[in-house]
């Protein structure tokens, strides 16, 4: 459904740096997880799916529509979602705001209380709270997943959904995106260290340096990254999280 | 009351017809209704253009309304407005001001606001401010609010300037005493070429005092805005002033703050920040399928609120 060809990201600064390079990838699993060690480019590949930065080169089709030129926007209305790693905060604009806008009607409270007990949350209590600092990084990432719930897209990327929600189990983050999938029949990719979910990919992508480093089904690449076979090579500390 | 005095009326009052409880309604300079009631009594001034507003002791859970309309072009008030409210009191006042000016000459509205709040009375008041009408003219208001609360009182003024008055330059004064507290929550936005300017002047002076000043604004297009706090604590108390202001296209915002402590027990704070909406919120909003402007209002919307 979604098609990178030949896609290269290149930043123009003095230390003019390829963060990607040349890559080709088909995503039309049910879950396909991106993994591969920090600083290897996949936040950056996340990103321009998602339209926040442009290509250098290469193009991006969606359901066999060349995308690369589109907007934000037009890309989010096409059918694309993306969870953000850092949740943004807003001063002043609630939860329900938040949801309302993500779900693009007016829904009752009772309607968006529904999407934020989806990801565990207490939602009486947290309903008419700010998006702000006044929650923690783990409440706003459980809010940020119910964004891209309420939308319900063909097409949903998720940075690093497990960062900071280690209060709340990943038992019930796998639930999420299995209900979600049951539900969209959509095509769901999770940027991720952690095991137990590279353990209900699909299909598994290891991005190191710039480049695919190995791509394949779980049952071939999971045992070779947990045997350290795949070198994460500018990790020291391994890609790996159980 | 025509159709325009009406809108304006719903816009500064949230009101469609005349309200329940005491009001007193001014359009063009003239009184154009008054109650009073059991406990609370409007009365006009004989030496001044105003009325004044006495508030029996006791009085709980009742509400007056003071709106100000104006639709003749050129006009040119300065209106006085005292209210004398007793101990023990819990009410709210909702003052406002609408001016439609179609014509091509300047209306200007100022009013000058006292309130005497008495022991252990808690008062919400409400101003609302509001400009419409096609003319090149001029929609200018400069109010001024006097606030003198007296022991253990509470007052709570919200005050919101949202569209079309072309100039404000607003002055509030208050005197804080024995354990009274204030909070004052602003909200500005200006656009065009408006220019605002607000100016807090606060004086703790009882012991046990204290106040919350805060501004959120919005600056657009070319329009300036400017504000300034003055908290100065003179007995052991609390003063925390914030001002919080979203900078668009080629607006202009200052804020000065100024604390001083004239006691070693004054707690004081000030916080200040302006910046532009933060590009991340924007591109969180479009990737839920906004549009950028359509995002750049959900984030106004949400930071007035």
């Amino acid at each position: 459904m979604l098609e990178l060809k030949n896609i290269s990201y290149h930043v123009d600064d003095e230390n003019g740096k390829d963060i990607l390079n040349h890559i080709d990838l088909k995503i039309d699993d049910r879950f396909t997880a991106i993994t591969g060690p920090n600083g290897g480019g996949k936040s950056t590949l996340a990103k321009l799916i998602a339209g926040i930065i442009q290509p250098t080169e290469g193009r991006i089709f969606f359901e066999g529509q060349d995308i690369t030129q589109l907007s934000i926007t037009e890309r989010a209305n096409l059918g694309i979602s993306f969870a953000f790693q850092q949740p943004v905060r807003f001063k002043g604009i609630t939860v329900l705001d938040l949801i309302r806008l993500a779900a693009r009607e007016n829904l009752s409270v009772e309607g968006a209380c529904k999407y934020l007990a989806e990801v565990g949350l207490c939602a009486r209590d947290y309903i008419n709270r700010e998006v702000n600092a006044s929650l923690s990084g783990g409440e706003l990432k459980r809010i940020e997943i119910a964004t891209v719930i309420a939308r319900g897209m063909k097409l949903s990327v998720f940075d690093e959904p497990e960062a900071g929600i280690d209060l709340w189990s990943f038992q019930n983050l796998i639930k999420v995106f299995e209900k979600m999938h049951d539900k969209t029949q959509g095509n769901i990719v999770i940027i991720s260290h952690q095991e137990r979910i590279l353990d209900i990919a699909d299909k598994i992508v290891v991005i190191a340096n710039g480049e695919i480093q190995d791509i394949g089904s779980k049952a071939e690449i999971l045992p070779k990254l947990l045997d350290g076979n795949l070198e994460c090579r500018h990790n020291a500390g391994g890609c790996i999280h159980g | 009351m025509d159709e325009i005095q009406k809108t304006l009326l719903m816009q500064v009052a949230d009101l469609h017809e005349v309200p329940a409880g005491a009001y007193n309604i001014r359009a063009n300079g003239m009184s154009a209704g008054r109650q009073s009631t059991e406990h609370i009594e409007i009365v006009p001034k004989e030496d001044k253009p105003g009325i004044d507003i006495f508030i029996k002791p006791g009085t709980k859970k009742e509400s007056v309304h003071i709106p100000v309309l104006m639709t003749q072009t050129g006009l040119k008030e300065l209106v006085y407005n005292d209210f004398h409210i007793g101990e023990d009191c819990d009410v709210t006042i909702v003052a406002g001001c609408g001016i439609h000016n179609g014509g091509d000459k300047m209306s200007e509205h100022s009013g000058i606001h006292s309130f005497y709040i008495g022991k252990k009375s808690k008062v919400r008041y409400v101003e609302k401010h509001y400009g419409s009408g096609e003319g090149t003219g001029e929609r200018v208001m400069n109010p001024e609010t006097i606030v003198n609360l007296d022991e253990d009182s509470y007052m709570e003024m919200d005050t919101v300037q949202i569209r079309g008055v072309d100039s404000t330059d607003r002055v509030t004064r208050a005197k804080i005493g024995k354990g009274a507290q204030l909070v004052i929550k602003e909200k500005l936005m200006t656009h065009g070429k408006q220019k605002a300017t607000t100016n807090f002047y606060v004086d703790l002076d009882g012991e046990d005092s204290s106040t919350n000043v805060i501004s959120r604004s919005v600056a657009k297009d070319f329009s300036e805005q400017t504000f300034y706090s003055h908290i100065n604590g003179n007995n052991k108390c609390a003063g925390h002033s914030e001002c919080d202001a979203i900078i668009m296209d080629n607006a202009v915002v200052r804020a000065i703050p100024e604390i001083t402590a004239n006691s070693i027990d004054a707690s004081l704070i000030h916080e200040a920040a302006i910046g532009k909406i933060a590009g991340e919120q924007l591109i969180k909003l479009m990737t839920l399928g906004l549009t950028e402007a359509e995002a750049e209002e959900q984030i106004v919307n949400g930071f007035l609120k």
